[in-house]
């Protein structure tokens, strides 16, 4: 496509050239911030008021509805969450001992997939990478995973059911291979003729040349598991094992939940900014690695989202 | 040997429940197990296409999908022209609205169910107190399913826009920037650029990205379907697609065989339709085919 539009615009350059490149004052530049302010302000609308409610009172939000800034700032939601938080820490547990297991295993495992994968002299490469590409095409569905854990590999109401069926993502695996095939092939071969076995060469030379590779899949492992009710929803009836994300799930299905166990407390509990308040402590975390590592997050999006995902 | 984890996972959870697939055509009791249940053929299949469910369910799949890939694609391909033109002009406003514009992507849907609850339940929601401030009246949202084709569309811009412009930003970046200069000296304004130089480049980004959706079109994403509609049953009408009634026909109901039946033919036909969007990206940007 480069190569037919090129000579066409070529040829067209000798035509007298304008101005307008570098006029001073551009009112439709001006325009486009403007747009693009409002709209900023728009996909930012619904946290801000989970926040403002999460601040507000019970009764402030009966009366005035969700508003964008709270008529009264009160931390009584917070307060009360964290006043009875056994059921909120234990999820809370659950959720970060998920989260840092499954990434740090999953990064591990689909690095050691990946990387065979990327070497032309590994013969089984191509069959291979088929079985893992498989997989992407075609799947089971619910039923059979949901036999499978429930029926033959008993591991429902274990943390095994909030990690293993993660643990290998394809198009992440693909993503690493294609890192790893990008680096000089020389490495290997110097380390091979020192006398370096496959797993040094991988953990010594492979793994300290790809970190932002690694980086990157880490962070979308890490948000995955974070992020997760579906496997909970499926597999997970133990109280004690909730994570965060499905004991909200709970919550909002059934306010009840929070109604009943206050009044074993009886105190008047402040339900919906209660939720809310729930909502924004388990938004915190993503959003603090985000502003963090923000830069990760979208040269991620970039490497892997070519692709497609 | 160091694949062998990798393999092992893959093989337990992905290639098991593919041979599961024979779930569909058995009549499935527990304690005889997925072998020892008896076969049935097309039984549980013909079951299923006697409800009515069965055309519902993936009529609001494909409506659904169709309607996500293009409003997503449009707003992505809008927001990634006017972030590159702020490009150059400010490059701590320009990451601002880049981060700020991705930031839906990082929320799971439940959260945005308690975002969207914030918005539209009845007595409080910000939706109904607006309209009664202008003298309008309260819609109850979560009985009404004919809102919601719109309310889940623009749930899912809001939620993917971001992510998706970043890439097609990321694609025009990578044009090269003397076609836009010699265009400037010819005087083509700034549309003509977009409609002859940035979305030509693009095609085959785009191309691939909608042909994969495509692909996938007979995937309902399940958190969506399930979280944001509060799993209302008033919104089935609107909101029911295959993935939904698959884990409700399998979990509240009970019915293997009918769950089973459902699975299997969303597996099939999507699969299918892989190949096939797969084929026709092979025959419009052949090196863009993904196998």
């Amino acid at each position: 496509m480069q190569s037919s539009s090129l000579p066409a615009i070529r040829r067209a350059v000798p035509s007298i050239p304008r101005e307008s490149k570098y006029r001073p004052f551009r009112p439709g530049r001006l325009a486009i911030h403007a747009v693009l302010l409002v709209l900023s302000f728009l996909f930012l609308l619904p946290l801000i008021l989970l926040v403002s409610a999460s601040l507000s009172s019970e009764t402030d939000i009966s009366t005035y509805g969700f508003t964008f800034l709270p008529h009264r700032v009160t931390f009584a939601a917070y307060e009360y969450v964290l006043q009875n938080p056994s059921q909120i820490v234990t999820a809370y547990a659950v959720t970060v001992t998920v989260t840092v297991i499954g990434t740090l295993a999953g990064v591990l495992v689909m690095a050691l997939l990946a990387y065979p994968l990327s070497r032309t002299d590994f013969s089984w490469r191509r069959p291979l990478s088929f079985v893992v590409f498989f997989t992407l095409l075609f799947s089971g569905g619910l039923v059979p995973l949901y036999i499978l854990v429930t029926h033959y590999l008993q591991i429902q109401d274990t943390l095994w059911a909030l990690i293993l069926p993660y643990l290998v993502m394809p198009w992440y695996v693909f993503l690493l291979r294609a890192y790893f095939a990008g680096l000089p092939r020389e490495l290997i071969d110097a380390a091979k003729v020192d006398g370096a076995g496959e797993w040094r060469i991988f953990f010594q030379i492979i793994v300290p040349l790809s970190r932002p590779a690694l980086a990157t899949v880490a962070l979308f492992c890490a948000l995955t598991y974070w992020n997760d009710w579906y496997l909970a929803l499926l597999f997970i009836n133990n109280p004690a094992l909730e994570p965060l994300q499905y004991l909200l799930y709970q919550i909002s299905t059934n306010i009840e939940t929070l109604q009943t166990s206050s009044q074993a407390f009886g105190v008047q509990i402040p339900a919906l900014s209660a939720q809310m308040a729930i909502a924004v402590l388990a938004i915190g975390p993503i959003t603090l690695a985000f502003l963090a590592v923000q830069k990760h997050f979208i040269s991620g999006v970039t490497l892997g989202g070519v692709k497609g995902e | 040997m160091m694949m062998l984890p990798g393999l092992i996972v893959l093989f337990v959870f992905a290639y098991l429940p593919m041979f599961g697939i024979i779930i569909a055509f058995k009549d499935y009791r527990a304690y005889q197990g997925v072998v020892g249940s008896r076969w049935v053929g097309l039984k549980n299949f013909y079951y299923l296409f006697e409800t009515d469910d069965a055309r519902r369910i993936v009529v609001n799949t494909l409506e659904m999908n169709a309607l996500f890939i293009a409003s997503v694609l449009l707003v992505a391909l809008a927001i990634a022209l006017l972030l590159k033109e702020v490009q150059g002009s400010s490059r701590w406003l320009a990451k601002f609205y880049q981060s700020t514009l991705f930031f839906p992507y990082l929320f799971s849907y439940v959260i945005i169910n308690y975002f969207v609850f914030a918005l539209l339940n009845r007595s409080d929601g910000l939706v109904n107190h607006s309209l009664q401030a202008v003298g309008g009246s309260a819609v109850s949202w979560y009985q009404s399913p004919q809102y919601w084709p719109v309310i889940l569309t623009l749930v899912t811009v809001w939620k993917n826009g971001g992510f998706w412009s970043i890439v097609y930003l990321a694609g025009m970046l990578a044009i090269n920037p003397e076609l836009y200069e010699a265009a400037t000296m010819d005087g083509a304004s700034k549309w003509r650029q977009i409609w002859h130089i940035t979305l030509p480049m693009l095609k085959p980004l785009i191309i691939i990205n909608v042909l994969l959706s495509i692909g996938r079109i007979f995937y309902a994403d399940f958190g969506l379907f399930y979280q944001v509609t509060r799993n209302a049953p008033e919104l089935y009408p609107a909101t029911d697609v295959i993935d939904t009634y698959v884990y409700r026909t399998l979990t509240s109901i009970g019915d293997v065989g009918m769950a089973s039946a459902a699975g299997t033919f969303q597996a099939v036909i999507g699969f299918v339709l892989v190949l096939f969007s797969n084929w026709l990206v092979r025959r419009t940007e052949p090196q863009s085919a993904i196998f």
